[in-house]
């Protein structure tokens, strides 16, 4: 069946801001689905409100709507541009629940619009677990035993019936969120509770546990014609009863006979079949009984998903892609493979490598919360490696997560006993692989290991080889002892020099030099989808230790560009956002572009995007394997985030050409010292401050610039174990309760400077000319980490002088720092003083934002800067405005950038803003004026919804008591009423505002929490009295998180928070293409330069 | 002892499982299900050797080397039994269904590599055999499982090759001797633990004979006729002609009440009328078709007469019985992901593959309309079924006499289960022409 000619016009829906469970796939997704469909020739019609989205650029949709993910704003949209159609099915569950929105508010209807892929039908009962299980029993499939309640006495009765431990899974919720396992009846009893609140549908399953039962996933396609294929199949090492996001994965299934491999792969085909997915990529979970291969249907996702994406990266199979095509019409064996060209799309992807992914967890940013993996995501990004075999990719994923390890079992050793030990094989943790690791170096049997773990012998007998093999090199007492064919063994186990440097005790270097003396290098397989069986022409590579490299060579000048590596916080999609539009810019330039990352969510990793791409580590070994092979012409490594920076060095020192800012010059922005020099030298101020190395130099400091005293280790990353200490007391606490100051380990003592506006500048300099992207002003103050505060573009209240003061330093900085390419450059403004904080001569979070708000591709120009091109010959070929952003005309619009923050998946973290970054992502609002730009972000975070009429509750620190009077009469004004606890209310009282007075938690009267816990509050502006106190505040806090009411913690949001409501409250808002607001931008320069010259 | 002389010798065992798909069949019915068939009373191989105290040779671990005909070679280690094999080097893509493919007597004479990179993980079992024995001359994989895993495992697969007297070999760089094999085509290759040196290996693959004229029916067809009963009520009885017949086509027929009569591969008409059968199957197996004299001659005779169904080889042999030729494809098709297009309704089914061999379709006859040719003496024969990757003839359909034939494997074995249809086909071919007759 050829494409259907009746659409013309279809409407995708973008997932959003990035949230655990939700990451950066969805931009892969969404990115091809875009691509695909204006190829056929269809007007796209997208609204994703997460702005560091490459979907959202406004190349890839014909009209791009950064605008929250609401029924409200989508109506708008759909009044505006009126699709043909709706795909629902590329967005994640945010899409997915938007959907069924859309069509039970009747706005599909209304508008005609159809609804591709899944109907809404077949959503509901993938969803609903009820009438799931019923649907899988229809079909002689069988699911664990289970109970839909909507009361705790249900839950409780349900687990008498199937003994403890039960699985709790709600309704509706992204990433398992609100479920987990209950080992008896008390902790049921507190769960079923959360849960019951986390689903909107207030419904809960309760279920047999299937905990130690084998986990695999299918990925499933159909298409109109009833062709189903497999596209991968997947295998959870870590047993049932930890999150499929949570777990290490293995592609392709390693443990299951060809018979029960195939009853599966019929039972999924039933499934989609019955569930009613038509066309498009779906995902099948199933447990199957180790003892007795009894099989169970565990859930389906109608619709892409993480593991479709994790799929596509490893095999080479664009899922994606194709459900977008199926979707319009068309059947698969009327779709070319790309990578054969001579098969179609209707096959079954064979791999004849290894494919593991493990994920990455940021417990450490979440102090009080509990580690233990459950049915609930918790991780916030993954890596994958691929490999020949099991070991060697199972050793190359754990050195990709960039954490520290090096290795299988290259952490240090859990010290523990025997009893403890087991606890920990049995309780899953983040810890988990050091458990395993530490059990086998204590020579527990395979048998033993797997009975407590649940994992399966197969594996646990992989990593035992990988432990056996340690223990051979380790007995080598010096590296010339170890014998070639032993180091050639431990390479093709995927032993990375630094592991075995670590293990014969010399260095990586050493290693390295000995190998290579003795031949033994990598040589680079190819991903085609087939095991080799046809020619595969699309250069998609990783490394191995075998005999036949097949990377050809190349024609043209490479350009290697270096990836992110795994999503973490402080290092997200941003970063991607930024190294796939380098290489869109530089194969514009006409270079051959190679890219290396490991992140299979992201767009970086598509092979399609560069004209090569290495899934490959991003170690020094690695990315110096890839160059040997590659000789590149450059390298960039500012575009990644903190990962390729921090190689830069000692890829120079290798012979890498570097491109860019050098790496002494970055390194000079990261040293204190040398930093701090050039600032005197520029004349601009920074805040006072010194290193210390023990608790009395940090007090001598501290006393000497005054508190409040910014207290870090040094050479942190996304504000980690930052804090604000008011005191001696606090301060010693911070140093023996956080961090140990010791004569290796300095901590850095900065002045805080309170009250301070701050301020973030994206620009890009090539030796002689600085273009300032945006300069953005924070809205909550210093003392907020910059990635969790929210800001705006143009900013706020900064004067033409103080833009201008700003855009002179930023300039200084580039010259000094001889800058080529991104610069970002932070500062505060405190009593009309400008301080610098800190440059860093490289990619920024805000980058993707600044390039969204202005319409100027920021990342391509540094790019091209990088490759030698100056700002001026860039802007001749239109590159660039006339003007910078602080020279040029101010737009008519305003973009807010707003943080989303995963306190919601960590109860018992207090949900305060400070200097240790925690969000996940970010989202943008953009509009006419602040107050509705404000409005749309907070609406876009899904968590932060402002209300428009109801209770507000306010209770503020003493020092923010005078200055929240305002923006409380003001919100009476709009009709709210106001609830505030005793100190507060006097305040507010005395000013004549009515305020109903609730008593402190603290001293025994919880109605406050019961007020928020029933809706009957729709705002909390709580700020916080002094750092640690877990008062009333804490408890407040933590019930508007868990029941979804927002809390806004800083003076300035709460300002920022009336803006927003006023907009709120003037009508709905009005929405607009990101292309319609740069076309006015554009406009608006071409007036001013015809006025200019007129 | 060379693999060859000694399979030649060894006793068929032919075994009629459950009638439900391999899969679902519990432990204990797999127990239950006893071999039938003239060799019955003897041990099948997979036996473990300390249940039946019988000593079993250690599997060998040293050094092996694999030469192919051109003088490529690769160096491994040892998995299977200690030797020297020379064989046609093949690849297999499969992931899963290393057992399957190890004891499919179509894999007769020839070295097998295994694409996926970990074989042996589940280990193997007793029900997943689709011959008495490994039938596979020689073993290619990246790395055999140290421990396998599974409910079902009852011996490892270094157990199983050294039992069986297979040479095999691990640590050697299967992709590219896949690419090799995909550029240049399958080819004589040698296999040992013993000739370590290349030239003196080749040298013997160079004395040993290609598969193009190459008949090897002969040697893994029944040496008796046995029966397969049918499973339930017997509603046709159908003659089967072993040529390597894999265990469940039989198994897949008995489930739909047939009653198999399986025959020697050199079985003539007039046998097969003897018996008086409602159908005739022709069955997969080993070698070049052409040399198959006595099975294209006795399906020639019998077209026509009774309704016929043939599979793999058997596609092959009606395709001469048609009057056809057949070619020797450049690497084969052997898989389990093969995309074949049903042209009847244009759906795609993904297929079981496991052939060197084709028939070549402008051979059948004068070309009448689009994929249809007119054969000279028994109608209009409908190409029904293409591969979608190349094109290469997967089913042929006569349109004026009870006939068809599929390329592929209905009864996978390894593989998907989109084809098993086909059985079902078949049967309603017989219940229409006994319809017609009765």
């Amino acid at each position: 069946m050829p494409r259907r000619d009746d659409l013309t016009s279809v409407l995708v829906l973008g997932s959003g801001p990035i949230v655990i469970g939700q990451a950066c796939e969805f931009d892969y997704s969404g990115t091809q689905a875009c691509k695909v469909l204006r190829e056929e020739g269809l007007r796209v019609i997208l609204v994703n409100s997460n702005p560091a989205t490459i979907m959202t650029d406004p190349d890839f949709a014909d009209a791009t709507y950064v605008e929250p993910l609401t029924v409200e704003a989508v109506r708008s949209v759909i009044e505006r541009e009126r699709p043909d159609a709706l795909l629902p099915t590329l967005g994640g569950q945010t899409a997915l629940n938007l959907s069924v929105d859309l069509q039970r508010e009747g706005v599909l209807e209304a508008f005609g619009v159809e609804v591709l892929g899944a109907d809404l039908e077949a959503i509901q009962t993938a969803e609903d677990r009820q009438r799931f299980k019923d649907a899988m029993t229809e079909i002689g499939l069988e699911s664990p035993r289970s109970t839909y309640v909507n009361a705790p006495e249900q839950a409780l009765e349900a687990a008498q019936e199937y003994g403890y431990p039960v699985v709790l899974r709600p309704s509706y919720t992204l990433g398992g969120k609100g479920g987990g396992i209950a080992y008896d009846r008390e902790q049921l009893e507190v769960m079923i509770r959360q849960g019951l609140y986390d689903s909107p549908v207030h419904e809960v399953l309760v279920e047999e546990s299937v905990l130690g039962w084998k986990e695999f996933e299918l990925e499933v396609m159909r298409d109109a014609h009833d062709n189903c294929v497999i596209i991968c199949s997947i295998e959870n090492v870590d047993a049932m009863g930890v999150h499929t996001g949570d777990s290490m994965t293995v592609a392709p299934i390693m443990t299951l006979s060809d018979p029960e491999y195939q009853r599966m792969r019929d039972a999924a085909f039933k499934v989609l079949r019955r569930i009613g997915v038509e066309t498009g990529g779906s995902n099948v979970q199933f447990a199957v009984e180790p003892d007795t291969g009894r099989m169970v249907v565990i859930e389906m996702n109608p619709r892409v998903s993480r593991s479709s994406a994790l799929a596509s990266k490893a095999t080479g199979f664009p899922i994606a892609k194709i459900a977008a095509r199926l979707a319009i019409g068309y059947t698969l064996d009327e779709i070319a493979n790309d990578i054969t060209r001579e098969t179609k799309a209707a096959f079954e992807p064979t791999i004849d490598y290894v494919v593991v992914k493990v994920p990455r967890f940021t417990f450490e940013k979440f102090a009080g919360t509990d580690d233990t993996l459950t049915t609930r995501m918790k991780s916030v990004g993954e890596v994958m490696a691929m490999g020949r075999t099991f070991k060697e990719a199972v050793n190359k994923a754990l050195r990709s997560l960039e954490d520290g390890r090096i290795g299988f079992g290259s952490a240090a050793p859990v010290e523990v006993d025997d009893d403890t030990l087991e606890g920990l094989l049995v309780r899953p943790t983040a810890q988990r692989l050091e458990a395993l690791d530490e059990a086998m170096t204590r020579g527990w049997s395979v048998e033993r290991i797997s009975a407590l773990s649940g994992i399966d012998p197969w594996f646990v007998d992989q990593l035992v080889q990988i432990v056996e093999r340690r223990r051979t090199l380790r007995s080598y007492e010096h590296l010339a002892a170890l014998p070639d064919h032993v180091l050639h063994d431990a390479k093709r186990e995927g032993f990375s020099d630094a592991h075995i440097a670590a293990l014969v005790q010399t260095s990586e270097q050493a290693v390295r030099d000995r190998r290579r003396a003795a031949g033994i290098a990598p040589v680079f397989k190819t991903v085609d989808t087939c095991a080799a069986e046809f020619r595969a022409y699309t250069p998609y590579h990783y490394s191995t230790y075998e005999d036949e490299d097949e990377v050809t060579d190349a024609t043209r000048d490479r350009v290697i560009v270096l990836g992110s590596g795994p999503n973490r916080i402080g290092q997200g999609v941003e970063f991607d956002y930024c190294c796939v539009h380098a290489v869109l810019a530089l194969k514009d330039a006409g270079y051959e572009t190679v890219m290396v990352n490991c992140n299979p969510e992201t767009v970086s990793t598509d092979y399609d995007t560069a004209d090569r791409l290495y899934f490959e580590p991003l170690t020094v070994e690695d990315v110096l394997e890839v160059c040997e092979r590659e000789r590149p012409a450059g390298v960039l490594v500012q575009l990644g985030g903190q990962t390729p920076l921090k190689l830069a060095r000692e890829l120079e020192a290798n012979g890498v050409p570097i491109w860019g800012t050098s790496p002494d010059a970055i390194d000079a922005a990261e040293d204190r010292g040398r930093f701090g020099a050039l600032m005197e030298e520029l004349g601009v101020p920074m805040p006072p401050g010194g290193i210390a190395r023990s608790f009395e130099e940090a007090r001598e400091v501290a006393e000497r610039i005054g508190y409040p005293v910014l207290v870090r280790p040094s050479y942190v990353l996304g504000g980690r174990a930052m804090q604000i200490v008011d005191d001696d007391v606090a301060l010693q606490r911070y140093l023996t309760d956080a961090v140990a100051a010791a004569p290796d380990q300095p901590i850095l003592v900065d002045r805080f400077l309170e009250s301070a506006i701050e301020v973030d500048v994206d620009a890009v300099y090539d030796g002689e000319e600085l273009f300032v992207g945006g300069v953005l002003e924070h809205i909550e103050e210093a003392g907020v980490h910059s990635g969790d505060s929210a800001c705006t573009l143009p900013p706020l209240t900064l004067g033409p002088a103080q833009e201008e003061q700003i855009r002179r330093v930023t300039l200084g900085i580039a010259q000094g720092l001889q800058v080529r390419g991104l610069l970002n450059v932070q500062f505060a403004l405190k009593d009309d003083v400008l301080y610098c904080i800190e440059a860093n001569p490289r990619a920024s979070r805000t980058v993707p934002f600044t390039s969204k708000a202005t319409g100027v591709p920021l990342a391509k120009v540094a790019a091209l800067v990088m490759a030698g091109r100056t700002l001026s010959e860039l802007r001749g070929e239109g590159w660039l405005p006339r003007e910078d952003a602080v020279q040029g005309p101010r737009p008519r619009h305003v973009a807010v950038k707003e943080a989303v923050l995963p306190f919601d998946r960590f109860p018992g973290v207090d949900a305060v803003l400070g200097p240790e970054m925690r969000s996940t992502g970010e989202v943008m609002g953009i509009d006419r004026d602040f107050g509705a730009a404000f409005a749309k972000s907070q609406a876009g975070t899904g968590s932060m919804v402002l209300p428009t009429s109801g209770k507000v509750f306010v209770s503020v620190s003493n020092r923010d008591k005078r200055a929240v009077v305002f923006p409380v009469m003001r919100l009476v004004d709009l009709g709210f009423e106001i609830v505030a606890t005793a100190g507060t209310a006097d305040v507010l009282g005395r000013t004549g505002l009515e305020v109903e007075v609730v008593g402190k938690v603290s001293e025994g009267a919880p109605q406050i929490l019961r007020m928020v816990e029933s809706g009957e509050v729709g705002l909390v502006l709580n700020t916080p009295f002094g750092s640690g106190t877990r008062g009333d505040g804490y408890e407040i806090r933590q019930a508007a998180v868990t029941n979804g009411v927002p809390v806004i913690t800083t003076l300035a949001g709460i300002l920022a928070a009336v803006h927003g409501i006023q907009a709120l409250r003037r009508g709905p808002l009005e929405v607009h293409s990101i292309q319609e607001y740069q076309q006015e931008l554009l406009d608006r320069v071409a007036i001013d330069a015809a006025g200019g010259a007129a | 002892m060379s693999v060859h002389e000694r399979a030649a010798a060894s006793p068929h065992e032919r075994a009629a499982a459950s009638p439900h798909g391999p899969a679902a069949a519990s432990p204990h019915e797999r127990a239950a299900a006893s071999p039938h068939g003239p060799a019955a009373a003897s041990a099948p191989d997979l036996t473990p050797a300390g249940a039946q105290g019988q000593a079993t040779p250690n599997p060998h671990s040293g050094p092996a080397l694999l030469v192919l005909e051109d003088g490529t070679h690769f160096r491994g280690r040892s998995i299977g039994a200690a030797g020297t094999v020379t064989g046609e080097a093949v690849f297999n893509t499969g992931m899963a269904g290393y057992q399957e493919v190890l004891t499919d007597p179509s894999y007769r004479r020839q070295i097998v590599a295994m694409t996926a990179p970990h074989v042996g993980n589940y280990g193997l079992n007793a029900h997943d055999m689709e011959s008495d024995r490994i039938q596979v001359a020689g073993y290619v994989v990246k790395e055999a499982a140290r421990r396998p895993s599974s409910w079902r495992a009852e011996q490892d697969l270094r157990t199983a090759l050294t039992a069986a007297e297979v040479v095999g070999i691990e640590g050697i760089d299967t992709r590219r001797l896949t690419r090799h094999l995909r550029e240049r085509g399958a080819m004589r290759a040698g296999l040992s633990t013993e000739h370590l040196d290349v030239d003196v290996l080749l040298a013997e693959v160079l004395d040993a004979p290609g598969m193009a004229g190459l008949e090897l029916a002969s040697e893994v067809t029944t040496p008796q006729p046995y029966v397969v009963p049918a499973v339930g009520q017997r509603r046709f009885r159908v003659a089967a002609i072993d040529f390597g017949m894999k265990r469940s086509i039989a198994r897949y027929l008995a489930a739909q009440g047939v009653e198999v009569h399986v025959l020697p591969s050199t079985t003539t008409a007039e046998q097969v009328r003897a018996l008086e059968p409602d159908g005739l199957f022709l069955s997969n197996g080993p070698g070049d078709p052409s040399t198959v004299a006595a099975g294209i001659t006795t399906t020639a005779a019998l077209l026509g007469e009774i309704p016929t169904f043939g599979i793999c080889l058997g596609s092959q042999l009606l395709g001469h019985a048609l009057g056809a030729d057949t070619y020797k494809l450049t690497f084969g098709h052997r898989g389990v992901n093969q995309p074949v297009l049903r042209r009847a309704d244009g759906v795609v089914e993904i297929t079981s593959h496991n052939h060197g061999f084709a028939v070549r379709a402008s051979s059948l006859g004068e070309q009448v309309e689009e994929h249809v040719f007119a054969t000279a003496d028994h109608g209009d024969v409908e190409v029904s079924h293409v591969n979608l990757n190349d094109d290469v003839v997967e089913g042929l359909t006569a349109r004026e006499i009870p006939a068809f034939s599929v390329q592929y494997h209905p009864e996978s074995a390894p593989g998907p289960s989109d084809a098993r249809y086909l059985f079902g086909r078949f049967v309603e071919l017989l219940e229409r022409t006994q319809g017609d007759t009765v």
